[in-house]
């Protein structure tokens, strides 16, 4: 169930991002994707997700690396590699436990660490977009510590 | 929405003053004096139904009803019950008797009529006594189209709260909010709007944008939000009147936590710069932009004083989230928040003697207030979750948002608008049709 969510929220991520950035390299992935909705899209972020890692975790109220994190974007930097001509798009959460404003900037800054890392490990920082959704889409519902940490995230996404 | 009201000069000046002298002048120095300490013993009074003329069908009664629940929710008034009253409504339509009124322990008094006229327009007059004083406090006479009737009804609550406490009203006022459906994951929310006391409700988008934080104009004729609505956060301006949606502009980055200026000339906001955010105006005439603060840190949630001179906001420059106040050009930036704890979501009070804020400390979170030197922080009500709060025109009540959290089963979780008093006491929910947050507060009607 929650796979499938996440393959609709990626979905949303390429139409709207070949949307607002009609830069030479978005247009190509975006049309792609708009015209053949899912093929090509869903088994890289199938495997993006189920053998790379998809997401990095984050403590509260912060936006550094942790060495679990970093080993997870060496993992997605070696991925982008193998596929030179996909795109990516970031997207920073946050817990519950913070206003609203200020989590759209904390997942804003997470989204952008995790890209830095990338870039630091060689990816191009054209083919990294960032987004925050705050505190507006939690991958775990609950109101426990559990919750919050896996909520506190930055997901990588296929363009 | 052009409003077209006749207003007769109400008769009886020095009666009011005369009036003011015979209330229990404790309960008035409660009022009017110290909005910061303990809560007024609500004043009693009657509110018989107004008398309905012509053929105005219930709207009598109704406008009588509105403002009663108007003064109620207030918690500075009791209206007593219409059951208790000794001389007949029907008969009110002169100088009432006074004694009938004082054995029922009614201090004020609240008449009035509502005429059908011949152009299908409805005059609505009202008459505000005081019972121990025998003399008229107040007296007005409106001429409005017949689907005005609750504006008139709130402008009559807002007269007889002026007459009485000596401070402008709030009830002739809208709430923008975001109403919220759907599971945690997939949120739908829509900007929705209504009057103050949840009537009038009205869903402004679709849901399929997500959109955050909508705040008024001082024309109360504008809303500016964030929205989703072009895939990525950015600020955006709704026409309340055409409906149209407009984007603030185009800028190479997030744009969120939009406010008017007081003239309405700007939109203040953040501008991120993916690790920091930084805070920028716009010109709405000229459309420039101006970049207000330049630190390495998390500036957002602005929020101009009335005067438009200083502006308040919240950065974690110095580690976690605390409250500053800088000039409206952005120099002299000072922190004023230094209890323990993050503080957040500043808001100035349309008085311009208080900030309102979202603080945040051992697992809980608050709405409280501070002057703008940071002095005499007072909390007005905590719990797992509240948020976001916004200033009644009159400075004297707040709005703000509170969420339940879910029980063990994942169940029963729900977010809602409450109002409270600056003086912490008279919490009452704001009844929406769903859940709701992110309320505003417009200024008083026109």
């Amino acid at each position: 169930m929650r796979i499938k969510i996440l393959g609709l929220m990626a979905a949303m991520t390429v139409l709207a991002a070949c949307d607002t950035t009609p830069t030479a390299t978005n247009t190509g992935a975006g049309t792609a994707a708009a015209t053949t909705p899912t093929a090509p899209a869903t088994s890289l972020s199938d495997e993006l997700k189920t053998q790379v890692g998809d997401r990095v975790l984050f403590a509260f109220d912060k936006s550094d690396i942790s060495p679990e994190a970093k080993a997870i974007l060496t993992r997605q930097a070696a991925f982008m590699q193998k596929y030179p001509s996909a795109t990516f798009t970031i997207e920073g959460h946050c817990d519950a436990r913070g206003t609203r404003e200020y989590n759209l900037a904390l997942g804003e800054r997470r989204a952008t660490s995790a890209k830095n890392g990338l870039v630091a490990l060689g990816v191009a920082a054209g083919r990294l977009q960032t987004i925050s959704y705050g505190k507006e889409r939690p991958a775990v519902v609950g109101n426990n510590d559990a919750a919050y940490a896996q909520n506190r995230r930055a997901v990588t996404v296929v363009n | 929405m052009k409003r077209n009201f006749r207003r007769v000069p109400f008769r009886g000046l020095c009666a009011l003053v005369l009036g003011l002298l015979c209330f229990a002048p404790e309960a008035r120095a409660d009022l009017t004096l110290d909005i910061t300490k303990g809560n007024p013993q609500p004043l009693p009074i009657a509110l018989p139904n107004f008398l309905g003329l012509g053929n105005d069908g219930q709207v009598g009664a109704q406008v009588t009803q509105v403002v009663s629940a108007d003064l109620e929710r207030s918690g500075l008034f009791k209206p007593l019950d219409p059951r208790a009253f000794i001389q007949d409504p029907a008969a009110l339509s002169g100088t009432p008797r006074f004694a009938d009124w004082k054995l029922i322990n009614a201090q004020a008094l609240v008449t009035g009529m509502v005429a059908a006229q011949p152009d299908g327009h409805l005059r609505i007059d009202f008459r505000l006594w005081d019972v121990l004083g025998g003399t008229q406090m107040a007296g007005f006479s409106y001429n409005t189209p017949v689907q005005n009737w609750r504006s008139v009804a709130h402008i009559i609550a807002d007269a007889i709260y002026k007459r009485i406490t000596g401070e402008n009203g709030y009830f002739n006022t809208r709430i923008v909010y975001i109403a919220e459906s759907g599971p945690a994951q997939r949120r739908i929310k829509r900007l929705a709007i209504m009057d103050q006391d949840g009537f009038n409700n009205k869903a402004l988008t679709d849901g399929r944008a997500l959109v955050l934080t909508p705040r008024f104009s001082p024309s109360s004729q504008e809303i500016t939000y964030l929205s989703y609505a072009r895939g990525v956060p950015q600020v955006f301006m709704f026409n309340i009147e055409t409906g149209q949606q407009e984007v603030l502009g185009q800028f190479p980055g997030m744009t969120f936590a939009p406010r008017f200026s007081p003239d309405g000339n700007k939109v203040i906001f953040s501008l991120s710069g993916g690790a920091n955010s930084q805070i920028f105006t716009q010109d709405l005439r000229t459309r420039k932009v101006t970049q207000i603060t330049s630190s390495a840190a998390i500036d957002t949630g602005p929020s101009y004083s009335p005067d438009g001179n200083q502006i308040t906001f919240e950065s974690d420059r110095g580690g976690t989230q605390q409250v500053y106040v800088m000039n409206g050009d952005g120099s002299n930036q000072h922190r004023i928040s230094f209890g323990p704890g993050r503080y957040a979501t500043p808001v100035w009070s349309p008085r311009g003697d208080l900030i309102a804020f979202t603080k945040q400390e051992g697992g809980n979170f608050s709405i409280g207030v501070m002057q703008p030197d940071g002095q005499r922080e007072r909390i007005l009500t905590s719990g797992f979750l509240v948020e976001g709060p916004t200033w009644a025109p009159n400075g004297r009540v707040l709005m703000y948002f509170k969420q339940t959290p879910s029980n063990a089963s994942g169940s029963g979780d729900s977010t809602r608008l409450y109002s409270i008093d600056l003086t912490g006491g008279n919490e009452r929910e704001v009844v929406t049709p769903q859940d709701g947050s992110d309320p505003a507060w417009s200024p008083l009607l026109q």
